[in-house]
């Protein structure tokens, strides 16, 4: 190796790790603060470290029980976006449609449009028809409803890279659409899957409007809503609970992360192309 | 393979279906535990409140006193209700939505809490009817009225009918560090500014003691949000006579009144930069302006009685240790004596909280008995206990607080309340976003006027405003 | 191929596959979309008198808003349109898709350690939730005690008030940061796609590192960065997130599309208002896309005539 690629080398090593820290330390703060008990906006190491300020989250109930909620309605939507975001880029994939792509792109505008507070009347108006407010069910279906056009979107290309002969000769070898579908395109979308799935899971995750307005029960709240209780009388957030709040309310996506980045990668392609 | 990946998708499928068995029985866990109560009344209460949260002491007096209080002397009677307790911790703003789409599809909680600005919007709507309608002829012959001065009770009232009951109410002051003053050669003990003039004589004086402080905040601009409006623009409004509205109705867009309030403005933050314009611009600006108080960065806060209270409580979040001995209250003067409305000397402004009455409440007797059972002295008096506050009944004093006694006895017949008004919230946006043009120096007073008047008007209607003589006003 | 395109699935099968999905975009997406359209020609609200009556007012939503009397007004729509622009261009086009195009192309040539490190970090700040980033930055640029702060005081900085000072830079840069994520892992799998052996031939013929990209890598992945661009667009569109930040300030600042319509609409409620600026904001995003299809086609274009 010559002078200037060792140069080159470690000029490209020292500018990786610069963007990885500037990335890392909006975050720093967080490793911190939720140990300390009189934590506040400063950098400060605890002294001593302490768990005090998560046995005082935890003797919250309601904000214990609103992560267990949080679970439920981004497990529930992403289930459901997951299978029928599948099921309906692939039929409309693999349909003689003209201008399907048309129609996935103008679903994906529309959907832009609904995400703001003026869609959230009538979609009340629609969950009030049903007999669902105030349920779980509500707010999994109108996540669902909402995040489907984008998770078509994004699964579009993976399912325009599986090539038609996979399932043409499951269809061949006698099986039916269904079984063409779960045993064979099933398996090789799984990583543009995963991609949607995760998305979702972030969206429900992070999402406010659509619980906040469609739920009433506390016991029923997400922990999006329920985080603002850690604000107090004057409505100033109480620092070392809220950090310790977000530190659990964020372990779960990193967890889910973690957990889909290793099993399965983030990867957009199978590695198969036509 | 084929075989592997068949098993291995199989032990998934099995490992989600206990994942999702789980998820099952805990939610059906929870919907039973939500109908566990089979009382025949069951009522509910809606307040922007939570336990150990925002207006924690509301939560805990409705949770500890009041449901228990009540449901007790309802068995008593042999009336058989369950009262559950709605709390909530997010803005007014949401509030008012959920309690709007609640009210508009005939669900919700019975009572629910309302700041008394919402109340003319909900009507208009058609979502609120007059207490008497709903509760019947025992709400207006409730024996509490009689202990509600009628300043008060206009929190509640739109077009001579009455929507709610109040409960609370503040008064805003004058708040000054005596440490500070005493060092500036002021008077520490009995500061009383006459006039506007000697209120920014005193920051002056302030100010000269050390060049690079800002010594007075009064609020302004967008991110103070409703803060500006009561605080700060309103109380100065106030101080020179004029009001939001005409006396038929109409909003003044344009007069020599407003130019002077915004000339004050521009005197505080921009020309002798006396307060500082940029605590006023961050979001968490109304926070920094009582930590910059709290530890004697500036000297004169224009708030409310519930700063004093509950901010800078020993106990509260801005805590001053020696609170009483350290801070000490004036009233806000007109901009000259006799120049404040009504004449007056001195203005102060006030809000207040109030409870009203779902419409569509299946038991609207029983909310209303539980409504005026929550307002009863007694009841009242308790909450004291829980925080001490303003409360609007004349028999329901401050137990202990001298500051809350004497500050509510001086303003209160001098204060002006917001106009009960569809559109309020509106302009009061508009007055926030006025106020910050100035203080940010990106407009003149008479430009940012300008475009407040230009916005109001497309906000009521053009017929609605009035613009008067500017002449004699200042350049 | 072509003649066998659609022979799949047939109709029957198509339109079970596609039910379950059009019934809840029908319901939850198509119904209320066209609710909006609706609403956007009423001055419809939810409080208020027009919240019983509302009334057809045709256009006037539309021509309010681009009323010379306020349009160029301090907080009016005529600035805030420009910033949400620029907000677009500078945080989503070359924040978040040219960083992640860059972070995607630094992961390639990082140990597989580092490589999962760095996009790790990065992934975190695209998934923790909007409350907890908005409270992370708040705590990162607070002036007298944050961690940037601190930092720039340890090397001998002055203390700077980012969100007073500088508000546009900060909430581009944390729009950039919040978002890059996605498309770094959208390129990453895109640049996965391609088979070694094209860079490889490129290596031998002496081919610098800019010019496999612009020759080899980039009509390779034009239609991801297409797809990429739409995507993030509308997002950054639609971002409320700032508002966490600066509220849209200081002095409107800050007041991109989505805080302004939330501060003249949403928060007294008036569905007209806001539902006519989300049409607008339609239109934009559709002229945007429309702009990249036809970018892409013309580079394929351009390339065809090239070999």
């Amino acid at each position: 190796m010559n002078r200037r690629t060792l140069f080159s080398r470690m000029a490209f090593s020292v500018g990786a790790a610069l963007l990885g820290a500037a990335f890392a330390l909006p975050l720093i703060w967080f490793v911190f603060a939720p140990f300390n008990a009189q934590a506040d906006l400063d950098l400060a190491m605890p002294k001593p470290p302490t768990l005090t300020n998560f046995a005082r989250v935890f003797a919250n109930r309601a904000a214990v029980g609103a992560l267990l909620n949080s679970l439920l309605q981004a497990f529930g939507t992403v289930l459901l976006v997951a299978t029928t975001a599948t099921l309906a880029a692939y039929a409309l994939a693999r349909t003689a449609l003209r201008g399907k792509r048309v129609i996935e792109y103008v679903l994906l505008l529309f959907s832009s449009v609904v995400s703001g507070s003026a869609a959230m009347v009538p979609i009340f108006l629609i969950v009030n028809a049903l007999g669902l407010i105030d349920t779980q069910v509500a707010v999994i279906l109108v996540f669902t409803g909402g995040l489907l056009p984008t998770a078509m979107f994004i699964l579009r290309d993976f399912i325009a890279s599986i090539p038609r002969g996979y399932e043409e000769s499951a269809l061949v070898a006698g099986a039916s659409p269904w079984r063409a579908f779960v045993d064979v395109v099933v398996p090789v979308l799984r990583p543009g899957v995963t991609i949607a799935a995760v998305w979702a899971f972030v969206q429900v995750w992070g999402g406010f409007l659509i619980p906040f307005v469609l739920l009433r029960s506390e016991q029923r709240m997400p922990a999006s809503v329920e985080i603002y209780s850690f604000y107090s009388q004057a409505g100033t957030p109480i620092v070392p609970l809220l950090a310790a709040y977000s530190v659990l309310y964020s372990l779960p996506v990193i967890a889910l992360y973690w957990y889909v980045n290793r099993k399965y990668g983030f990867r957009f392609f199978g590695g198969i192309k036509s | 393979m084929p075989a592997t990946h068949h098993t291995r998708s199989l032990q998934r499928a099995s490992t989600v279906r206990r994942c999702l068995c789980a998820l099952a029985a805990w939610c059906f866990g929870i919907a039973l535990a939500a109908n566990a109560s089979a009382a025949q009344v069951e009522l509910s209460i809606a307040c922007r409140c939570v336990e150990g949260g925002v207006n924690g002491a509301e939560a805990r007096w409705l949770k500890q006193y009041v449901i228990p209080e009540y449901v007790a002397a309802a068995r008593a009677q042999g009336r058989d209700v369950a009262v559950r307790l709605r709390e909530f911790a997010g803005s007014a703003e949401q509030m008012s939505q959920q309690l709007a789409l609640d009210f508009a599809t005939a669900q919700g909680a019975d009572l629910a809490e309302f700041d008394g600005f919402q109340i003319p919007g909900f009507v208009d709507a058609g979502l609120l009817k007059p207490l008497a309608e709903t509760a019947g002829p025992e709400a207006d012959a409730w024996e509490g009225w009689s202990h509600i001065p009628d300043s008060a009770q206009a929190l509640v009232r739109f077009r001579g009918k009455r929507y709610g009951v109040p409960e609370q109410t503040d008064v805003r002051m004058i708040f000054y560090r005596r440490d500070l003053f005493r060092r500036a050669g002021l008077d520490a003990d009995h500061w009383q500014p006459r006039s506007w003039g000697d209120l920014l004589d005193a920051a002056r004086k302030l100010k000269a003691l050390d060049p690079k402080s800002f010594p007075l905040q009064i609020n302004a601009g967008v991110a103070m949000g409703e803060a500006t409006t009561m605080q700060g623009y309103l109380m100065l409004l106030a101080g020179t006579g004029e009001e939001l509205r005409d006396d038929t109705g109409r909003w003044i867009v344009s007069s020599a009144n407003i130019l002077g309030v915004l000339d004050f403005y521009k005197t505080v933050y921009r020309d002798e930069q006396l307060g500082e314009a940029r605590t006023q611009r961050l979001v968490s600006g109304r926070n920094r302006s009582f930590t910059d108080f709290q530890r004697g960065k500036s000297a004169i806060l224009i708030e409310s009685n519930w700063f004093y209270y509950t901010a800078i409580d020993p106990q509260g979040d801005f805590p001053i240790a020696d609170r009483d001995a350290v801070v000490g209250w004036a009233k806000m003067p007109a901009r000259a004596p006799g120049g404040g409305v009504r004449a007056q000397d001195f203005v102060s402004v006030s809000g207040g909280n109030s409870f009203v009455l779902n419409p569509h409440s299946k038991h609207p007797r029983e909310a209303w008995s539980l409504l005026a059972f929550m307002n009863s002295a007694p009841a009242l008096r308790n909450y004291q206990e829980y925080n001490e506050h303003l409360c609007v009944r004349d028999d329901v004093l401050p137990p202990r607080s001298q500051f809350l006694r004497d500050s509510g006895r001086e303003l209160l017949p001098l204060t002006t309340i917001r106009p009960i008004d569809a559109d309020y919230e509106k302009v009061s946006a508009e007055i926030q976003r006025m106020t910050e043009s100035v203080i940010a120096g990106k407009l003149t007073p008479r430009a940012a006027m300008g475009e407040y008047a230009a916005a109001v008007k497309q906000i009521v209607g053009t017929d609605r405003t009035i613009a008067f003589d500017l002449r004699g006003a200042a350049p | 191929m072509i003649s066998q395109r659609g022979a799949n699935v047939s109709s029957r099968t198509g339109i079970a596959f596609m039910t379950p999905a059009g019934l809840l975009i029908g319901l939850f997406v198509v119904f209320p979309f066209f609710w909006i359209i609706a609403v956007s020609f009423t001055n419809r609200s939810l409080l208020g008198v027009n919240a019983l009556h509302p009334q057809f007012v045709g256009l006037k939503n539309y021509l309010d808003l681009f009323d010379p009397a306020t349009f160029w007004s301090q907080g009016g729509f005529g600035p805030s349109l420009w910033l949400t622009i620029q907000f677009v261009v500078f945080s989503a086009l070359l924040g978040q898709v040219l960083l992640g195009l860059v972070l995607a192309w630094i992961s390639r040539e990082l140990s597989p350690r580092a490589k999962s490190l760095l996009q790790g970090i990065v992934m975190l700040a695209w998934i923790l939730p909007d409350v907890v980033v908005g409270f992370a930055w708040f705590a990162y640029l607070d002036r007298d005690a944050g961690t940037l702060n601190q930092l720039l005081h340890g090397l001998n900085f002055p203390a700077a008030d980012f969100l007073i000072e500088h508000p546009f830079l900060t909430i581009c840069l944390f729009n950039a940061w919040r978002g890059a994520a996605f498309s770094m892992m959208l390129f990453d799998a895109a640049l996965q796609s391609i088979p070694p052996s094209y860079l490889e031939t490129a290596d031998v013929a002496g081919a610098s590192s800019w010019q496999k990209f612009r020759d080899i890598v980039l009509p390779l992945i034009r239609g991801h960065i297409v797809t990429d661009l739409i995507l993030i667009t509308m997002w950054t569109f639609n971002v409320f997130t700032p508002f966490l930040l600066t509220a849209g300030g200081p002095s409107f600042e800050t007041d991109i599309l989505p805080i302004y319509t939330y501060r003249i609409a949403f928060k007294s409620f008036e569905f007209g208002n806001g539902a006519a600026i989300g049409v607008i904001v339609m239109l934009i995003n559709l002229a945007f896309s429309l702009f990249y299809l036809r970018l892409a086609q013309r580079g394929l274009r351009a390339k065809g005539k090239g070999t």
